[in-house]
């Protein structure tokens, strides 16, 4: 008797619905899924500083720049439009000794950047902009002359990439806000 | 013309779909792993800044947000200029040390991603600037969008 109930029944579970089931599952993760990347302007800021006094720099080698509250900013203390802000630091960084008040070599240079705190943001968002934008110049063109081929199209923790980052190291510095 | 006619009919019709649910299962399982389920409810609101030269992170499992902008109250007004972590508004900058150094001890290789509001001043962003450098969590990135 109990031998015969069992023989009638089928052992395996039914699996035409799995495609199914697979594919609802699939349609909310389409869904829920945001490919979209990251991007924004990255930066290292400096390291709060010990006892120990920083190594002077001297005046050719720094480029101040500082956005104020208005919204204005100052290279070296002359008030200077956003857009020309690019070719100011590429031919800072790039002088390579050329010009006594300009900075020694791409290695010595460094920009500092000041803010208020009333600087509007997205002022100093155009401002890092243009001053990322310089070194991205350079680097390409010295991507082009090395190798020929653009520095964006360089591998990621490549040699070559690493020599030119090495060429036009990215010294921007964030000043010490005033107390208060 | 025969030819061609008896040649169509031996022909077999239709795709062969028994190897579909491995298929759909291959697509699932790949949705299912690069899927981040949870993003955080926002409680301020930003209008992200636009810029040219910019860099995408690639791992996203390094970045930590941190978020600045006007604080969403009820009925569309807009608040004070609030800082918030994950889910919570922060009450005390003094907070922000301690949180990042927690979460720089889980992941060295951090990255802090500023999610700013365009329209925000700049002096809060440098508060968060100092307690990150109390932190010692010095990778940051100003995220922006491209100029469309």
């Amino acid at each position: 008797m109990l031998n015969k109930k069992r023989n009638r029944e089928s052992g395996e579970i039914d699996g035409s619905s799995l495609a199914d089931i697979a594919f609802l599952l699939l349609i909310f993760f389409l869904v829920v899924t945001t490919i979209d990347v990251d991007t924004g302007i990255g930066l290292v800021l400096p390291p709060i500083p010990d006892d120990i006094e920083p190594p002077p720099v001297r005046e050719r080698n720094l480029m101040n720049i500082l956005v104020n509250a208005q919204g204005m900013v100052l290279i070296n203390e002359q008030p200077a439009a956003i857009n020309t802000i690019r070719e100011r630091v590429r031919e800072f960084v790039n002088n390579n000794g050329a010009d006594p008040d300009l900075s020694e070599s791409p290695d010595d240079a460094i920009v500092s950047i000041k803010t208020d705190r009333q600087t509007p943001y997205n002022v100093y968002i155009d401002m890092l902009d243009e001053v990322m934008g310089a070194y991205e110049e350079l680097r390409h063109q010295a991507s082009m002359d090395r190798f020929g081929v653009p520095y964006s199209s360089l591998e990621r923790q490549s040699a070559q990439r690493e020599e030119i980052q090495e060429m036009f190291p990215k010294r921007i510095s964030i000043a010490e806000p005033d107390e208060g | 013309m025969s030819k061609f006619k008896k040649k169509q009919a031996g022909t077999k019709q239709g795709v062969p779909t028994s190897a579909m649910p491995d298929v759909v299962f291959m697509l699932l399982i790949f949705f299912m792993v690069t899927t981040v389920l949870r993003e955080v409810e926002l409680q301020v609101q930003i209008e992200y800044a636009q810029a040219e030269n910019i860099e995408k992170i690639e791992e996203k499992r390094l970045v930590s947000y941190i978020y600045i902008g006007p604080e969403r109250l009820s009925g569309n007004r807009l608040g004070e200029t609030r800082v918030q972590i994950d889910d919570g508004l922060i009450e005390d900058m003094g907070e922000i040390r301690n949180i990042m150094y927690d979460k720089l001890m889980e992941e060295p290789r951090m990255i802090v991603s500023l999610r700013v509001d365009q329209d925000s001043e700049f002096g809060i962003v440098t508060d968060v600037q100092q307690e990150l450098r109390h932190a010692n969590a010095l990778r940051i990135n100003y995220s922006t969008r491209r100029d469309i």
